[in-house]
């Protein structure tokens, strides 16, 4: 069966700077990949690739589609969500109408009110902050609300951009609980991309180790968690 | 006493015009942070075809109908023809580009349909003048159906979920993409409207200035100077703005300069707001650091 996310010699850059050098990695139906690395490995780039967001070369398939060289609205309309670098909030919105906006594209109207509930089963706050404007969250709500408004499109694959980051060590916890639920609940493939390397070799399944452009070491989570020499030289823990 | 209240309603139905244009160049102002000089040029033109469709017999508001139809499709195909190839266009491009269009659809405008001056019907005439002669029956019809645009567009903007991706498309582009929206549409409905807009305008004001080629140039320099003094970025401001500027430009002309005078008072605001308060009474701050 072939997995939810391939990339094959995945190239990407800005302008004349290219950024990744051919890589290659995948995520499987229901499975989290990692991906870890120091600032400006690219690992910020290669979820832009695979978001339509930065020119590509080289190959990525969903589910056996190809998708490079698509649109980023046409990529997210095949099941593909993004909460980016900077978590792509409409501050000027309502948390109400960023969370019809994640919705945006789909049909089924009934069910999404159905999510809506889901999503104030995870994150209560966000009920409490529903006629508020986004701007006005703390950061921990806004990174709830960033994903949020991802799950509302019900995606086949979640790609989550440093969901820690400058956040409370207690917030980071409940998100990643929630994660854990959304796993469990629905059937999402998740590429992760985490500075904090034992937050994220815990959550997921496999792990990619990205050092300016390129994968220097692969493989389960859990092994490259318990390889010293690897944690020592890469990960700094 | 009553020369005053009848300035004051006569303003509020000029401002109710300007308040419509101001709303057109707001709107395609957020969507591209440009103003669209050729925004009166463009509801002239849409004033013509509606006395072409009144002329080949339609009924006046089958013909209004249709009119606004036809500027909607017009605003978008500019949009799609013209704006598009430009859109990552450095500013003085698009300047460029909104000033081409000026010339091209003002002279057009003659071209098709001749210089001459045309009386151009009012569908209100017939009432006289109404509220104990303070207003005519087409200043109040005109202000009614001012206010129905404007309250269409408020309640677009606000309760469907177009409306909702077209505020989203032109706050934040590259989130807007991440949830799906087709931006680069969303532009092109956000001409399609102003345009819209801009035709029923030029249909509500033709019966009082009669139908020239240059009929919009003046009314788009009050409706500009509305929409800085409510504040640019921001659509109830230029709406309220609007229709202050009509108010104090009836009042200025009959009270303080004089009739010849009275376009001098729009550039008055115009400067006065950029000098005093460059966001306007309504707008957003915006501060960077550098």
């Amino acid at each position: 069966m072939a997995a939810l996310l391939e990339a094959k010699a995945l190239t990407a850059g800005y302008g004349q700077t290219a950024v990744l050098h051919g890589i290659d990695f995948a995520v499987e139906e229901r499975g989290v990949s990692a991906l870890l690395g120091a600032n400006g490995a690219g690992k910020t780039t290669t979820l832009r690739a695979v978001s339509g967001m930065v020119r590509t070369g080289g190959e990525l398939r969903l589910a056996g589609e190809r998708i490079n060289g698509l649109a980023t609205e046409e990529i997210v309309r095949r099941g593909v969500a993004h909460v980016p670098d900077g978590r792509g909030t409409f501050m000027e919105l309502t948390v109400e109408e960023n969370m019809r906006l994640g919705a945006y594209v789909r049909r089924d109207r009934a069910e999404v009110e159905g999510d809506f509930e889901r999503m104030f089963g995870y994150f209560p706050r966000l009920r409490e902050r529903f006629k508020q404007q986004a701007g006005t969250l703390s950061g921990g709500e806004q990174q709830m609300l960033a994903i949020t408004r991802a799950l509302l499109l019900r995606p086949r694959l979640l790609l989550l951009d440093e969901p820690s980051f400058g956040l409370a060590p207690l917030v980071v916890q409940e998100i990643f609980a929630i994660m854990r639920r959304v796993r469990e609940e629905q059937s999402v493939g998740i590429l992760l991309v985490e500075q904090n390397a034992s937050l994220a070799l815990d959550f997921a399944d496999r792990a990619y180790l990205l050092e300016t452009g390129r994968i220097v070491v692969s493989g389960p989570a859990a092994e490259i968690g318990q390889d010293e020499s690897v944690r020592r030289s890469y990960l700094g823990y | 006493m009553d020369g005053l209240a009848h300035q004051i309603t006569a303003g509020v139905a000029t401002g109710g015009i300007y308040a419509s244009v101001a709303l057109a160049l707001v709107m395609i102002y957020q969507a591209t942070h440009h103003v669209n000089f050729a925004q009166g040029e463009m509801a002239t033109f849409s004033t013509y075809i509606a006395l072409t469709f009144i002329q080949a017999g339609l009924p006046y508001w089958v013909a209004f109908v249709a009119t606004v139809i036809v500027s909607f499709a017009i605003g978008v195909a500019i949009e799609r023809l013209l704006m598009r190839p430009v859109q990552h266009a450095p500013v003085l491009t698009h300047v460029g580009v909104f000033i081409g269009l000026l010339l091209i659809v003002g002279n057009a405008t003659g071209w098709v349909f001749g210089y001459t001056t045309e009386v151009f019907p009012s569908p209100f005439e017939s009432e006289g003048l109404l509220l104990g002669g303070l207003v005519s029956g087409h200043e109040l019809g005109s202000t009614a159906v001012t206010l129905a645009v404007l309250l269409l567009v408020y309640l677009f903007f606000r309760h469907t979920t177009l409306g909702l991706a077209m505020r989203a498309a032109a706050y934040n582009p590259a989130s807007s993409r991440l949830v799906g929206i087709r931006v680069g549409w969303m532009l092109a409905l956000g001409w399609g409207l102003a345009a819209a807009v801009g035709a029923v305008a030029g249909m509500m004001v033709a019966p009082v200035v009669f139908l020239d080629p240059n009929m919009m140039l003046g009314i788009l320099l009050y409706a500009f100077a509305g929409a800085l003094l409510g504040g640019i970025d921001n659509p109830m401001g230029a709406v309220v703005g609007g229709f202050a500027v009509g108010v104090l430009e009836n009042l200025a002309g009959a009270y303080v300069v004089g009739t010849e005078l009275k376009l001098t008072v729009a550039l008055a605001i115009i400067i006065g707001v950029l000098v005093v308060k460059p966001s306007g009474l309504f707008g957003r701050v915006v501060l960077s650091r550098v």
